[in-house]
């Protein structure tokens, strides 16, 4: 292919890179951002990842180390594994503060600090240009190809490839800065360069995948055949003792890759910065991973060929170009050096974007702010074409840098090294990352100390001798070197970061930050930081110098309407000042924006009392919320007993109603049969026998209504209270014999055995013997009615409680009563069997009751004990007569209760 | 934390273990890719290294999409879950929100 077509290629591919972002930042502006913002694109973009140094070195480094290749692969495919738990809540958290960079993240977190800032962008500037630099070298190597293998190669010098270095670096330049730089707001998305990413992204797996397929399947013979020439050199002895994986290198590339993908400033842009929100990383988490799959997947199969095919000087960095020459592959040769080109100028494009922010924003913006007293208030716009321009200055400066050091390099193999250097520089960065993420307890002293000492360790032991200044770190025989001081470096830069973070004690803004980022919440600073109304102008005209009048006018005029007030100028409430400090940091970083509003404000520093009273003040909240919780639990206990007693009292209304109906026919029954018989008695011809018979019966009748009206009497007697009360002493075994004696009349026929325990019975008690046998018969005389068992028996146990008097149960052997009409046997007329077997009125238990509450005690009904069973509380003594009016309260709640 | 409800019901719980597997994957994927190497590194150097690191590459990228739309769908059929488990903030984890 000649060289003059290859060049034209590359312009045309250029121009379409220029069109396509062009018109993808055309679509976002007018709203079209739907296929913008697929996931895919996203996931795509994160291809930046694999630059040229892996498009082409990938191969170089396979064909010399085997497999180790992989590892550059398989760290980030590892932490893609955990994106769900943990790159979403990055994503999350960097969203939540509008971080710019990873240098921002890292202050953000540790207080806002913008020094802390400043080193990490110097990590990042000193790892990032000898990276450019590679990128710069791969794009001359790879038309170097082409050139000296086309028919013109020789009239093309070595400074005509010098220049295609410069050539590139300008126009990657000129890419960068106008759509890298088209607003100022560094968090909001650039949707031209990521859809341009995006596309160079297709291109550079098409041109690797058509390439890999042509080499396994044109070249070799399918994937067995490419399988057993890979066992057939790992017969060589030679490159066997260059393949065999050394365990310590291996894990090492797989942490330090793993570290890269979270902290170099490309990765961090298009991964955490670019990503509108974490719901990407639900397809990116699988996609990316397969993406560097099919990456990788043909470059063992392209370093084994090439070994076997090309000639033994060939470079094999760059198999994957003369692979397809050689075979005269021209269209072939010229996807895959587009491939190349696509892979180099991405990865040079979203460097310089990162890199550029991070100096204008860390080292350029705070600079400028401390070498200018307090500004004008009427210079608009000057900040913010001041950070644009800083920002185009950085890309320049970036891209100059790179570009010098690959012309003062010059040679290949110092820059060989420098993909693994650079991200052994950024993985420094990582142990303050992931600890400020994660532990509240890191702090800015630790993140000085860890990041600091990691610094001057990576650039005296790694960075320096890679570029032929001192020596690398004498390591024990059978290690290898370069693992060892990587994890030296790792290592201490870890221990001082926790070391220091332990024995620190952090100011409270960033404590404050540390909880925020640990936890992923939005804490507002404090009312303390509130000022007078008339300060919300110089904060409008603050944000309009950053933002430009009309951007600035229009989130002051939304504020202002989230808070219910027309105008520009909104409440400057804590919320809205926290919100606009992560607004403008967005644009300038969280330290310059803290600091400037800080300013005009007029804030007061944050201190540890106030931290306290937040604490405070949410303690409070909370401790409200539960004491509301309790009222009402409270209220709902209230009414839930107003509601039984309700029921109660509509109970007993019933009852007192059916307690007179029932009353009315049990005095006319008897009535009924005396006023029947007398009427009977006045004919005059009875016989004298019928005459007494029926005569009896209204004996028996008058007798039976007399009872039933002196159960009556008794009762209301008993329920008022006004009982009199003939309180002696007497031995309880005494009672329940007398008891069971007058009882034995009822139903005489059964023969009941009666169990009893005759010494513990010898109880001497206080009380109205006459009222408690009344009680005890009743009880006894109901177990011998009602009792269903063949061979009945009555068990009668007595006790002394620990408070005194006694406890009484008497159980028979029968069914006992229904659980559910347990509770309604003390209450009047209530029989539970037929009438007419009982043959009593059913007042019996009621009166029992009564008795038993003017006693002070208690008469209950006892379930579950096999049968009907009864049990008599009897106090030591009874209660006072004196307190007449007591009593009566007593009886009525009694009444109530029962 | 009296919010915090002690148990979950069937679909929350199979969320939360869903959670966990996503937790323990990352580490059994560096470990199925690093003790190989640490104890066969001849063995694992050539074409059968190759054979298994690509084989368990596969078998990752798509046991994390599984993964994903498994998480994805738990989450659609648990919409309150994450409010309702922690107000304050989402996805609160227990052992974060202890005071400093």
């Amino acid at each position: 292919m000649p060289f003059e077509g290859l060049v034209a290629a590359c312009l045309v591919y250029v121009a379409l890179m220029f069109a396509i972002a062009y018109a993808a930042d055309r679509a976002a502006e007018r709203g079209h951002v739907r296929w913008l913002d697929h996931p895919l694109v996203y996931t795509l973009s994160l291809s930046v990842y694999c630059s040229a140094w892996t498009f082409y070195g990938a191969v170089g480094y396979a064909s010399r180390s085997g497999l180790e290749f992989l590892t550059i692969y398989l760290g980030p495919t590892i932490v893609f594994t955990g994106a769900w738990w943990g790159l979403r809540r990055l994503v999350r958290v960097a969203r939540m503060h509008h971080v710019t960079s990873v240098a921002d993240l890292i202050s953000a977190r540790f207080g806002k600090s913008n020094p802390l800032a400043a080193i990490v962008t110097l990590i990042a500037v000193i790892a990032s240009t000898p990276y450019i630099a590679l990128q710069l070298q791969s794009v001359r190597l790879s038309f170097e190809v082409f050139a000296t293998d086309g028919p013109n190669g020789a009239a093309l010098d070595d400074g005509a490839f010098g220049g295609t270095g410069l050539w590139v670096a300008a126009g990657l330049a000129l890419f960068t800065i106008l759509f890298g730089t088209r607003n100022l707001a560094a968090d909001e998305r650039h949707h031209g360069v990521v859809t341009a990413i995006a596309l160079e992204a297709i291109i550079k797996l098409l041109a690797f995948v058509a390439l890999g397929i042509f080499v396994v399947w044109g070249l070799a013979d399918g994937p067995a055949d490419v399988l057993s020439r890979m066992s057939r050199a790992a017969a060589d002895p030679q490159t066997a003792e260059g393949w065999v994986l050394q365990p310590d290198r291996w894990t090492v590339l797989i942490l330090v890759s793993a570290a890269a993908i979270l902290t170099l400033p490309r990765m961090f842009q298009v991964m955490v910065v670019e990503a509108a929100d974490e719901e990407r990383l639900h397809v990116a988490g699988w996609a990316f991973p397969a993406y560097l799959f099919a990456m990788s997947l043909f470059v063992l199969p392209i370093a084994v060929m090439g070994r076997e095919l090309l000639p033994a000087g060939e470079n094999p960095d760059l198999y994957v170009l003369t692979l397809p020459v050689a075979a005269g592959q021209d269209m072939l040769a010229l996807l895959v050096f587009l491939g190349g080109f696509s892979a180099a100028t991405s990865m040079v494009v979203v460097c310089a974007i990162a890199v550029a922010t991070m100096v204008s924003n860390h080292w350029l913006v705070p600079a400028w702010l401390a070498l200018r007293q307090i500004p004008a208030g009427d210079e608009a716009d000057d900040l913010r074409s001041f950070v644009l321009n800083a920002r185009r200055l950085a890309i320049l400066a970036v891209m100059a840098a790179g570009w010098v050091y690959h012309q003062a390099s010059g040679g290949t193999a110092a820059l060989a090294a420098m993909g693994l250097v650079a991200f052994t520089g950024m993985a420094q960065v990582l142990p303050a990352m992931i600890g400020g993420l994660l532990w509240r307890g890191a702090n800015r002293k630790g993140a000085y100390a860890g990041i600091g000492s990691g610094l001057v360790l990576w650039m005296s032991l790694l960075f320096l001798p890679s570029v032929g200044i001192g020596g690398p770190l004498p390591v024990p025989e059978g290690m290898d070197a370069w693992a060892a001081t990587v994890m030296l470096c790792l290592t201490l830069n870890t221990l001082a970061f926790v070391g220091v973070s332990i024995f620190g004690f952090p100011d409270p803004v960033e404590r404050l930050q540390g909880l925020s980022f640990v936890s992923a919440v939005e804490p507002i600073r404090h009312s303390r930081m509130m000022r007078a109304d008339d300060r919300a102008e110089p904060l409008l005209a603050m944000a309009r110098r950053v933002w430009g009048a009309e951007r600035a006018l229009r989130y002051f005029e939304s504020e202002a309407r989230s808070q219910g007030k027309s105008g520009y100028l909104p409440d400057l409430t804590p919320r809205f000042l926290t919100r606009l400090e992560r607004r403008l940091a967005g644009s300038i970083g969280s330290a310059t924006a803290h600091a400037m509003v800080d300013r005009v404000a007029g804030g007061v520093a944050l201190t540890v009392s106030d931290l306290l009273q937040v604490a405070d003040e949410a303690q409070r909240a909370k401790e409200e919320t539960q004491r509301l919780e309790a009222a009402r639990a409270e209220l709902a206990r209230t009414a839930r007993q107003l509601r039984e007693a309700n029921d109660k009292l509509t109970a007993l209304s019933v009852q007192k109603d059916a307690f007179l109906g029932q009353i009315s026919h049990e005095l006319r029954t008897p009535m009924t049969s005396v006023r029947a018989f007398s009427e009977i008695l006045k004919d005059p011809s009875l016989t004298a026998e019928e005459r007494t018979r029926f005569a009896g019966i209204i004996h028996t009748e008058a007798g039976r209504l007399t009872r039933l009206l002196d159960d009556l009497l008794d009762l209301s007697v008993l329920e008022s209270g006004r009982a009199q009360l003939n309180v002696s002493a007497a031995n309880l075994h005494d009672v329940i014999t007398r008891a069971l004696s007058a009882a034995s009349a009822t139903r005489s026929e059964r023969g009941f055995l009666i169990d009893r325990d005759l010494p513990s019975e010898h109880l001497a008690i206080i009380t109205d013997v006459d009222r408690l046998l009344q009680v005890l018969i009743n009880v006894i005389s109901n177990a011998r009615k009602y009792c269903d068992a063949v061979h009945p028996v009555l068990i009668i146990r007595v006790r002394r409680p620990e408070a005194g008097g006694a406890v009484i149960d008497i159980v028979d052997n029968g069914s006992g009563i229904d659980s559910g009409r347990q509770s309604l046997i003390f209450e009047k007329f209530a029989r539970l069997n037929d009438p007419a077997r009982a043959g009593g009125a059913g007042l019996g238990l009621a009166i029992c009751r009564e008795i038993m509450l003017n006693l002070g005690g208690e008469i209950s009904y006892l379930p579950g004990q096999g049968g009907a069973a009864f049990r008599i509380l009897l106090p030591p003594r009874p209660p006072v007569q004196a307190g007449m009016g007591q009593d009566v309260s007593g009886t009525v709640s009694g009444r109530l209760e029962g | 934390m009296p919010d915090r409800p002690l148990f979950l019901e069937r679909a929350s719980f199979h969320r939360r273990r869903l959670g966990d597997a996503a937790r323990v994957l990352p580490v059994l994927a560096a470990l199925l890719f690093l003790v190989p190497v640490w104890w066969v590194p001849q063995n694992v150097s050539f074409a059968g290294g190759a054979v298994w690191i690509f084989g368990l590459w596969g078998v990752l990228v798509m046991a994390i999409w599984a993964l994903h739309r498994a998480l994805l769908r738990a989450e659609a059929a648990t919409p309150h879950a994450t409010d309702a488990a922690a107000p304050p903030g989402p996805a609160v984890e227990p052992d974060q929100t202890d005071a400093f």
